[in-house]
């Protein structure tokens, strides 16, 4: 099943172009990591996919349009927009009873238990927990919601490591389930590379790279270069080159590894080097074609 | 995306209609709630009120059987007045703390929950922007009439049973003041009052307060109230007349087509009340007919304004 489905998905703010066409279908059962520098155009697209905001373009979400049909949407989609959202004068029983009173689909029992996992306490106000036990009640609320999608803009921004740990754990012990499909942007990637399940990098309003984490891997390899090869590696046509501690290391794509192992040494890319070499071309040639940009 | 083997292929629909994981909810009924969670001025403003109307009538009870025994002396008239004012000055603070708080609340409502981001928690659950919107005007559409006429009738009662232990200890006759002082006849009396003029006839400006406070993106106290000045200002410019500004004073001052009064005083017993041309004044209707606009338009403006 489709979760989501956009074509040629388009938003303006006056002059500036928020999105610019985006091409976008996620199946059910996925984690899409929407990737991209600050003001690429994630919330923009994040926002029109949870029918915050109007949009140009076809979109669909479970079937439906997101703007016209908000509310019902929401039954089955759950987000965190941004750990500062939950209302500060709430008290944690408060937020639990409303969030029943108005959601068919929570089970309060479950939230209860994922909240007797923490130190928060029921009669504590929002504004009264730190920042990482906000997040963990917000987490508390949405997982005990039976929702199909699931959409994370910046979840863990401000989180100290172990908290942001947690948090991607319970998402993906408690929550995540195969019939579920979540879709997170965030600026810590190296954090969220191994729960990923599709990579999307998006940059000036279009998607620049798109991929299974599958591709990603057989695609994109990084060679710690020996002295002796560089030159020989350079031929190869790297797509990013870089120093570490007087070694060079280079990064390749669609190259084999075993032409790459004769180099140097191998390693698995990651989500963060890729992303600056794909975006930090961009920026330098506002017209260079990457690869699988066309998807 | 490519499909995954791990995908497992759903259907949408029969999973709604086994219904087994849903169960029944009431978003009009938690939208009310939480805003008194949030406002808690709501109620604790009109609590003070009657608290301070019942330490100043404390303080005037010493006094009291000297005044009820010169209202004695008085024309029936003048005698209900006096033994009154207690009754009136309660229903009178409460009204207008009731009157504060309303527009304090429509103002800042939906302006605040944008300026705090929680917006963007409200919109995450299933509750529509109609239901919001609507819950948010059920507050000084309902909620406050209803805490103001039950808390001034409890007020009241209080007052009358302190008058009635105060005159009894002095040895003085609670004859006139059992006469005179009909607490039934005057909880219905603002009940009708508190109906007509401050649901019915006022609830344009609170349709328009909350409209704006969907609308503005800073200081919509500002907007609420320069747009109106502006217009009053051109037209005594432009025009050199001021239908504007007392078509204004109309509505705030207005309503007085329910009830023709003798005593001064909405409670006062010889005031007639007269529905019959409250409702067939065409202002109340046109009234109705903008609070639902504004209303509609507060809901639509909720969809489009993000956090600011």
């Amino acid at each position: 099943m489709t979760v989501i489905e956009a074509r040629g998905l388009r938003k303006a703010f006056g002059t500036t172009i928020a999105l610019d066409g985006i091409d976008l279908c996620v199946e059910q059962g996925r984690i899409l990591g929407l990737i991209g520098p600050n003001g690429a155009g994630k919330t923009t697209a994040l926002n029109s996919i949870l029918g915050l905001t109007p949009y140009q373009g076809e979109l669909r979400v479970l079937g439906r349009d997101p703007w016209q049909a908000r509310e019902r949407l929401m039954l089955d989609t759950c987000f965190i927009a941004d750990v500062a959202v939950l209302p500060r004068w709430m008290q944690v029983s408060q937020a639990l009873d409303y969030v029943a009173g108005v959601h068919p689909r929570f089970d309060r029992a479950k939230a209860e238990g994922f909240l007797a996992k923490t130190t928060i306490k029921r009669a504590s106000k929002v504004r009264e927990l730190s920042k990482g036990m906000v997040t963990q009640l917000h987490l508390a609320l949405i997982m005990a919601i039976d929702a199909k999608l699931l959409v994370l803009d910046e979840p863990t921004l401000g989180l100290d490591i172990l908290y942001r740990k947690q948090f991607y754990d319970s998402v993906l012990n408690d929550y995540f389930d195969g019939s579920r499909t979540i879709v997170v942007t965030t600026h810590q990637v190296e954090e969220v590379q191994d729960i990923l399940t599709d990579l999307m990098f998006i940059d000036r309003g279009r998607i620049v790279l798109a991929c299974t984490m599958e591709e990603f891997e057989d695609r994109y390899l990084e060679v710690m270069v020996h002295p002796e090869q560089v030159a020989a590696a350079r031929e190869l046509k790297p797509m990013h080159e870089r120093q570490v501690f007087g070694r060079t290391i280079l990064l390749f794509a669609g190259v084999e590894r075993q032409r790459l192992a004769a180099l140097g040494e191998v390693r698995r890319a990651s989500i963060a080097d890729l992303f600056v070499a794909v975006i930090g071309k961009e920026a330098c040639q506002p017209q260079a074609t990457t690869p699988g940009a066309s998807r | 995306m490519s499909t995954s083997h791990t995908a497992i292929p759903q259907p949408t629909e029969p999973r709604e209609m086994a219904g087994t994981m849903m169960h029944a909810t009431r978003p009009f009924f938690w939208s009310v709630r939480r805003e008194l969670w949030e406002h808690r001025s709501i109620y604790i403003a009109p609590l003070a009120a009657a608290g301070l109307a019942l330490f100043g009538f404390l303080f005037s009870l010493t006094s009291l059987t000297r005044r009820v025994g010169a209202a004695a002396a008085l024309d029936a008239v003048h005698q209900r007045q006096t033994l009154m004012r207690p009754y009136d000055y309660a229903a009178g603070f409460l009204m207008v703390a009731a009157l504060i708080v309303g527009i304090v609340y429509c103002l800042d409502t939906l302006y605040g929950e944008r300026r705090d981001r929680s917006v963007l928690f409200w919109k995450s659950l299933p509750v529509s922007d109609l239901n919001v919107v609507l819950s948010k005007a059920s507050v000084p559409l309902a909620i406050l009439p209803l805490l103001t006429w039950s808390l001034t009738v409890a007020t009241q009662f209080i007052i009358l049973l302190l008058s009635m232990v105060a005159l009894t200890g002095h040895g003085a006759g609670i004859a006139l003041l059992w006469t005179q002082v009909s607490l039934f006849q005057m909880s219905l009396m603002l009940l009708y009052h508190l109906v007509t003029v401050h649901v019915l006839w006022h609830a344009p400006l609170y349709g328009w307060l909350l409209m704006v406070s969907a609308w503005a993106r800073r200081a919509p106290v500002l907007w609420a109230v320069l747009p109106p000045l502006a217009i009053i200002a051109v037209e005594a410019l432009v025009f050199n007349s001021s239908h504007f500004a007392h078509w204004l004073g109309y509505r705030f001052s207005g309503g007085s087509e329910a009830m023709v009064m003798t005593g001064g005083m909405p409670l006062d017993p010889g005031t007639h009340l007269t529905p019959g041309r409250f409702l067939s004044t065409p202002g109340l209707w046109f009234g109705l007919i903008f609070t639902a606009g504004f209303i509609l338009a507060a809901a639509r403006l909720r969809r489009y304004r993000g956090p600011i």
